[in-house]
C-alpha cells in the first residue's frame, strides 16, 4: 500500500478489527462497516480518521448518538428492530442467555424506548433513551 | 499570515496610487496589458490556485498600513524605470495572486475588478465595505445579471491599478521566497478544495447596492460560519465532506477575521491536557481502591450480591485499619515504648506456676501464657498517672480511645448509612430505560484486554440475568391469598424454631449449673452447652432457608429475611446465655462479696469474648464447599457482622484484638475471593444487590448497640480491678477524667464541667434533640413525599408522550399522508407547526398546497438567499413563518370549526385534532 501515490486505497476490514483497540469488542465489525464509506467495512483513510474521531473523547454526545444507532443497526435498514437487539444481545451476553431470556429482554427494550408504537426503535427513539444514559459517554469511546 | 497581508497591502497601496499618480502611469496602458498577458503565460502554472482568501479582510486590515506607507510608495513609484520595472513585473505578476488566495483561472478577471474596486471606497468605510463585498460573492447566484453588468463598465479601468499594483510588489521581494513557498502548498490544497472555490469567485459587486439588512445578513453569516467551524466536529458527516467545509468556512472567515483560533486552539491544547490529566488522576484514585479488581472480577461472575459481601468486607477493614491505628498509636505503642518493661511488676510477669508451659505453642494459641501477660491485654497496663520523659498520660489515653472507638464506629457506620441512603435516593433503579441502557451502554469500548473482556460478557451476562429475575417478579401475580398464607405460615414456623432455640439454651444452661455442682461427669455433660449451641448454628440457618421458600420472595428480599432471621437466631441464643450466665455470676457474686470476684468476671469477660469471637471465625473461611456450592451470603455477612461486634465488646479489654482483627480481614480478603472464584458457582438466580448495602449496615449498627451497652456498663457502674489494668486504685474508671480535669486544667473548666454535668442542662439538651429529629424526619418525609409525586408525575407525562404518538401514528393517518406530502411539515420542529398545519389541511385542504410552499421555500433557503432579499431575512427565523397562519385562507372560517379563527385557541390543536380526524376514516 503506497499512500503517497495511491490515496485512495483503503485498509481491508480484517487488518482494522484486529487491532488492539478492536480486537476484543464485540460489535468491531459493525463498527467498521459502519464507518466505512462503501459499507463494506474497509476503509480509507478518511473513514478511519472518522471513526476514531467520533469514537474520540471530544466528540459530542449527538455524534456519537449518531454513530451508536448505525452501529447497533446491524441490517441496516435505519431501524433497531427486533432482529437487531437480538444480535446486540448475543453479541454482549456470547449466547449466553436462553432464547426465553433474549426475547424478553428485546421485548422490554422495545416497550421502554419505542415511542411511537412502531415495534422497532427510530433514531429519534434511540436518541431520547441513549441522550438519558448515564453510562453511554464514558463507555462509546475509545482511546488510542 | 505575513505574506498575505504584505500582498494585501501590495494591492491597497497598488489602488492608493493608481488613484493618486495615475498620470505617469496613463502611456504605459498598452505595455502593461502586454505584460499582463505575458504574465498570464509565465504563471498559467499558478494562477488556477489563485483564490478569495486574501481579498476584504486583507484589503481593510492592509487599508491601514497603505495609508502609513502611501507616501513612501508614490516616490519610490516616480523613480522607477517603467522599462526595467517590466521584468519585474513580469516575475511578480503572480505574486499578489497567490497570496490573495486561491482562485481559478476563469476567475482572475474577477480578482483584477475587485482590486480596481477596492481603493475606491477605501476613503470611506472600509470595513463595511469589505465585508459588504463579501456579502456580495456569497450572493452571486441572485446577482449574476448585475455583475456581469458591472464588470463591464469595470474592463476600462482595470488595467490601471494591475499596472501600479506590479510596481509596488516589487518592494515585497524580499518576501518572495515565502510566497512562492505558499504557492506549492496551495497547489496542493487545490484538489480538496475546488468545490469551495466555485462558489468563490468575484466579489466584485460595487457597493451602492448594499442594504443594511445585507450588512446584519452577512454579519450573521459569518458568524454562522465561525460557527460551523468551531461545531465542525459536530457534524455527522464524512470526513471528505467536513474538509470540504471546513476549508470553505475557514477561508470565508480568514477574509473578515484572519487567522481563525489561534487562541482558541492553545485553549484546546490546554483543555485537551487538563482532560487527560482528570483522566490520569481518576486512573491513580481507582487504583488506589484497594481490591477493586478482585471485587470487580467476583462480581462479573457472581453478581452484585456477592459482591457486596466483598465490599462490606473492605469497607469493614478500612473502618478496622482506623481504630487498630488509634488503638496502637495512643495506647499499645506508648506503653511498649515508654511503660514499664516486662517482668517489672507483677501484673507484667507471668506467675510462677504457670511460667513452664507458657511459651507452649498451644498456651501461645489460646491467648494465654506470654501473650495473656503482654500488651495486648488490659491486665498489663499499671496505673502510673504518667508515664516517659513526655509525660504521657497513658490511662487517661486508655479510657479515651476506648470511648474514641466506640464514637468513631457509631459515626462511620452512621455516616455511610446515610450515604447510602442519599445514594439510593438519587436517580438510577427505577429508571425508564434499564434494559435499553444495559443493551446499549453496557459494552466499554475501552476494553482491549482479554480479559478484562471476558469479565465485562460475564458481568454483563450477569446483570441481564438480574434485570431478568427483577422483570419476573414484578410480572408475577398469582393467588395472592395463597401468598400470604404461606408467608404467615413460614413466619409462624420460624417464630417456632426461634423460640425453641432460646428455650433450649435457656434449659441446657441452667442443666449445667447442676452439672456443675456434681463431679464423675462424662464428656457430653461437660459440653453440652458448647455442643447444642453448635448444633442449632448448624441446623437451623438450612432450616430457615428451606422453611423461606414458601414465601417466594424474590431473592433479594429472601436474602434479607434470611439475614433477619439468623440473626435474630443468634442473637437470641447469645442473649439467652448471657442472662443464664449472668444468673449463674450473680449466684457467686451473692456467695462471695469480694473485689476480686469482679476482676475475675472482667477477664473472664473478655476472655468469653475473644473466644467468642475465634469460634466465630471458622464459618467464614470455610465457604470451599467440595460440592461447589453458592456462595453463602447471609452466613458470612453474619460472621462478619458478629465477628465485629465482639470485637467492639472485646476491643476495650484487650486492645490487641483489633490489630488481630485487621489481619483476620486481610486474610479473608485474599483467601475468601480466591474461593469464591475457585470452588463456588454462581446462584441459580443471580440477583442485584440492592444499591445501598444499609441492611449490612444496620445488622452492624444493631451489633454495635448491643456490644456497647455491657462495655459502657462496666466502666460506668463496676469498680475497676484493684491490681490490673490502667484504672487499678480507682473506685470508677472515669475518676481518671475527673482527675484530669482537676489537676492539669484551669479551675474554671472543672466547673464548666460541672454545669454542663448539671442534669438540668443535659435534660434540655436531650429534649432539644429529640425535637430536632422530630422535625428533620417530618421534613425528609415530606421531601419524599414530593419526589414521588414528581416522579409520578414523569411516568404520567411519557405514558401522555407515547400515546400521543400512537395516536398520532395509528389513527391519523390521513393527516400523515399530508404531512408527506407538505415539504414544511416535516421541516417544522416547533410544536406549533403541527396544529397549524392539521388545522388547515382539513379546513381548506385545496389552499394549503399553496401557503405550504410558500413557507417550504422560505425554510429550505434559510441557509442561501433568496431572489428576493426580503424573503431571506424572513426565512432567518424559521418561527416567524411557520406561526404565521399558513397560507392564504379564506377571511371567515368554514362552518365546522369557528374556533380556527381566534387565534389564541390554536393552541388547543392536537385533541380536537385528534377526535375530528377519526370519523374522517
Amino acid at each position: 500500500m503506497d499512500y503517497t501515490n495511491d490515496p485512495d486505497c483503503k485498509v481491508p476490514i480484517q487488518l482494522i478489527i484486529n487491532m488492539p483497540e478492536l480486537m476484543e469488542n464485540p460489535f468491531k465489525e459493525r463498527i467498521v462497516e459502519s464507518f466505512s464509506e462503501a459499507g463494506d467495512g474497509n476503509l480509507s483513510f478518511n473513514d478511519f480518521v472518522d471513526m476514531f474521531s467520533v469514537l474520540s473523547e471530544m466528540a459530542p454526545r449527538e455524534l456519537k448518538a449518531i454513530y451508536a444507532f448505525k452501529i447497533y443497526d446491524f441490517n441496516t435498514d435505519n431501524f433497531i428492530c427486533k432482529s437487531d437487539l437480538e444480535q446486540t444481545l448475543n453479541k454482549l451476553t456470547r449466547e449466553e442467555l436462553t432464547p426465553e431470556e433474549v426475547n424478553l429482554v428485546c421485548e422490554k427494550v422495545i416497550e421502554e424506548a419505542d415511542l411511537d408504537g412502531d415495534g422497532k426503535l427510530a433514531f429519534a427513539d434511540f436518541e431520547n433513551m441513549i441522550s438519558r444514559a448515564p453510562d453511554f459517554l464514558s463507555t462509546f469511546h475509545i482511546r488510542i | 499570515m505575513a505574506a498575505e497581508v504584505e500582498a494585501a497591502t501590495a494591492v491597497c497601496e497598488a489602488g492608493e496610487v493608481g488613484t493618486a499618480t495615475s498620470v505617469p502611469e496613463a502611456g504605459e496602458v498598452g505595455t502593461a496589458t502586454a505584460a499582463l498577458e505575458a504574465a498570464d503565460m509565465v504563471t498559467a502554472r499558478t494562477e488556477p490556485e489563485v483564490g478569495e482568501v486574501g481579498t476584504a479582510m486583507a484589503l481593510s486590515e492592509a487599508g491601514k498600513v497603505g495609508k502609513a506607507r502611501k507616501v513612501g510608495i508614490e516616490i519610490e513609484q516616480v523613480e522607477r524605470d517603467s522599462d526595467g520595472a517590466r521584468n519585474n513585473r513580469n516575475n511578480n505578476r503572480s505574486q499578489p495572486q497567490t497570496r490573495n488566495g486561491r482562485r481559478t483561472a476563469v476567475e482572475d478577471d474577477s480578482e483584477e475588478e475587485e482590486e480596481d474596486e477596492a481603493p475606491k471606497p477605501r476613503r470611506g468605510n472600509r470595513k463595511k465595505l469589505a465585508k459588504a463585498q463579501d456579502s456580495d460573492e456569497e450572493s452571486e447566484d441572485e446577482q449574476p445579471n448585475r455583475k456581469t453588468n458591472k464588470k463591464g463598465e469595470n474592463q476600462k479601468h482595470k488595467e490601471e491599478p494591475n499596472n501600479k499594483e506590479k510596481q509596488t510588489d516589487k518592494k515585497g521581494k524580499g518576501k518572495d521566497k515565502d510566497k512562492d513557498d505558499s504557492k506549492d502548498k496551495k497547489k496542493k490544497k487545490k484538489k480538496d478544495s475546488s468545490s469551495s472555490s466555485s462558489s468563490s469567485s468575484s466579489s466584485s459587486d460595487d457597493d451602492d447596492s448594499m442594504s443594511e439588512g445585507e450588512m446584519a445578513k452577512l454579519m450573521e453569516e459569518v458568524e454562522e460560519k465561525k460557527k460551523l467551524v468551531s461545531n465542525m466536529r459536530n457534524k455527522p458527516w464524512r470526513m471528505k465532506r467536513r474538509l470540504a467545509a471546513l476549508k470553505e468556512a475557514q477561508s470565508f472567515v480568514e477574509k473578515f477575521e484572519g487567522a481563525l483560533g489561534k487562541g482558541k486552539g492553545r485553549r484546546l491544547f490546554a483543555y485537551k491536557k487538563w482532560i487527560k490529566f482528570q483522566r490520569d488522576f481518576d486512573n491513580f484514585k481507582t487504583s488506589c481502591i484497594p481490591w477493586e479488581r478482585k471485587i470487580k472480577e467476583v462480581e462479573s461472575h457472581f453478581g452484585s450480591s456477592v459482591a457486596s459481601y466483598f465490599i462490606f468486607l473492605r469497607w469493614m477493614y478500612g473502618m478496622n485499619l482506623v481504630l487498630f491505628g488509634i488503638t496502637f498509636g495512643l495506647v499499645v505503642i506508648p506503653e511498649v515504648l515508654m511503660g514499664l518493661p516486662y517482668g517489672s511488676i507483677p501484673r507484667k510477669t507471668v506467675p510462677r506456676a504457670e511460667q513452664a508451659k507458657a511459651m507452649d505453642f498451644s498456651t501461645l494459641w489460646d491467648f494465654d501464657g506470654y501473650c495473656k501477660y503482654s500488651v495486648l491485654f488490659y491486665g498489663y497496663y499499671n496505673d502510673q498517672r504518667t508515664i516517659g520523659l513526655l509525660k504521657f498520660r497513658l490511662p487517661l489515653a486508655y479510657l479515651m480511645v476506648g470511648i474514641g472507638t466506640f464514637g468513631y464506629s457509631l459515626m462511620v457506620v452512621i455516616r455511610t448509612m446515610a450515604s447510602n441512603a442519599n445514594e439510593s435516593g438519587g436517580d438510577g433503579e427505577d429508571s425508564d430505560f434499564l434494559f435499553c441502557w444495559k443493551m446499549f451502554t453496557s459494552w466499554d469500548y475501552l476494553i482491549g484486554n482479554s480479559e478484562t473482556a471476558d469479565n465485562k460478557f460475564a458481568s454483563i451476562t450477569t446483570s441481564f440475568k438480574e434485570g431478568i429475575v427483577d422483570e419476573e417478579e414484578n410480572q408475577k401475580d398469582e393467588n395472592i391469598h395463597l401468598r400470604r398464607f404461606l408467608r404467615v405460615l413460614a413466619n409462624f414456623l420460624i417464630v417456632c424454631s426461634l423460640g425453641g432455640s432460646g428455650y433450649l439454651i435457656y434449659f441446657v444452661v441452667k442443666r449445667s449449673q447442676d452439672f456443675a455442682t456434681r463431679d464423675n461427669l462424662g464428656w457430653y455433660e461437660k459440653n453440652e452447652v458448647e455442643i447444642v449451641m453448635s448444633l442449632l448454628g448448624l441446623v437451623c440457618p438450612p432450616l430457615f432457608e428451606s422453611i423461606a421458600e414458601l414465601e417466594e420472595y424474590h431473592p433479594r428480599i429472601a436474602l434479607k429475611w434470611q439475614l433477619g432471621r439468623i440473626f435474630a437466631l443468634f442473637l437470641g441464643n447469645l442473649y439467652t446465655f448471657l442472662f443464664a450466665l449472668f444468673d449463674e455470676v450473680n449466684q457467686k457474686l451473692a456467695v462471695e462479696e469480694s473485689i476480686k470476684n469482679a476482676t475475675t468476671w472482667a477477664t473472664h469477660m473478655h476472655y468469653a469474648n475473644f473466644t467468642g469471637n475465634t469460634s466465630a471465625t471458622p464459618p467464614p473461611i470455610d465457604p470451599a464447599d467440595p460440592s461447589y456450592g453458592e456462595f453463602d451470603i447471609s452466613g458470612n455477612v453474619l460472621g462478619l457482622v458478629f465477628n465485629q461486634g465482639m470485637i467492639w465488646m472485646g476491643a476495650f479489654y484487650a486492645p490487641g484484638l483489633v490489630g488481630i482483627n485487621v489481619l483476620r480481614l486481610l486474610t479473608s480478603m485474599y483467601y475468601q475471593s480466591w474461593a469464591v472464584m475457585s470452588s463456588n458457582v454462581p446462584h441459580e438466580r443471580i440477583f442485584k444487590a440492592s444499591r445501598s448495602s444499609n441492611f449490612y449496615m444496620g445488622l452492624l449498627l444493631l451489633i454495635l448497640f448491643l456490644s456497647l451497652l455491657p462495655v459502657v456498663y462496666t466502666i460506668m457502674t463496676l469498680p475497676p480491678s484493684f491490681d490490673c489494668g490502667p484504672f487499678s486504685g480507682k473506685s470508677k474508671m472515669f475518676d481518671i477524667i475527673m482527675e484530669t480535669i482537676e489537676l492539669d486544667f484551669p479551675a474554671f473548666i472543672g466547673n464548666i464541667f460541672s454545669y454542663v454535668a448539671n442534669p438540668g442542662l443535659i435534660i434540655p439538651a436531650v429534649l432539644l434533640m429529640v425535637l430536632a429529629i422530630y422535625y428533620l424526619n417530618a421534613v425528609s418525609k415530606a421531601y419524599e413525599n414530593s419526589n414521588l409525586e414528581l416522579k409520578k408525575k414523569m411516568q404520567m407525562q411519557r405514558d401522555e408522550e407515547k400515546n400521543r404518538r400512537n395516536n398520532q401514528d395509528s389513527t391519523n393517518s390521513i393527516m400523515k399522508d399530508l404531512e408527506d406530502l407538505l415539504p414544511i411539515m416535516s421541516g417544522g420542529g416547533n410544536s406549533t407547526a403541527p396544529e397549524n398545519k392539521a388545522s388547515t389541511n382539513k379546513n381548506d385542504l385545496p389552499k394549503t398546497p399553496k401557503g405550504a410552499d410558500k413557507q417550504g421555500g422560505a425554510s429550505r433557503n434559510g441557509g442561501r438567499v433568496n431572489p428576493e432579499k426580503e424573503v431571506s431575512l424572513a426565512a432567518q427565523n424559521p418561527r416567524i413563518a411557520v406561526t404565521r397562519p399558513p397560507g392564504p385562507r379564506p377571511p371567515g372560517p368554514l362552518p365546522g370549526n369557528p374556533q380556527l379563527t381566534v387565534p389564541g385557541q390554536r393552541g388547543r390543536g392536537p385533541p380536537q385534532r385528534v377526535g375530528r380526524g377519526q370519523p374522517r376514516h
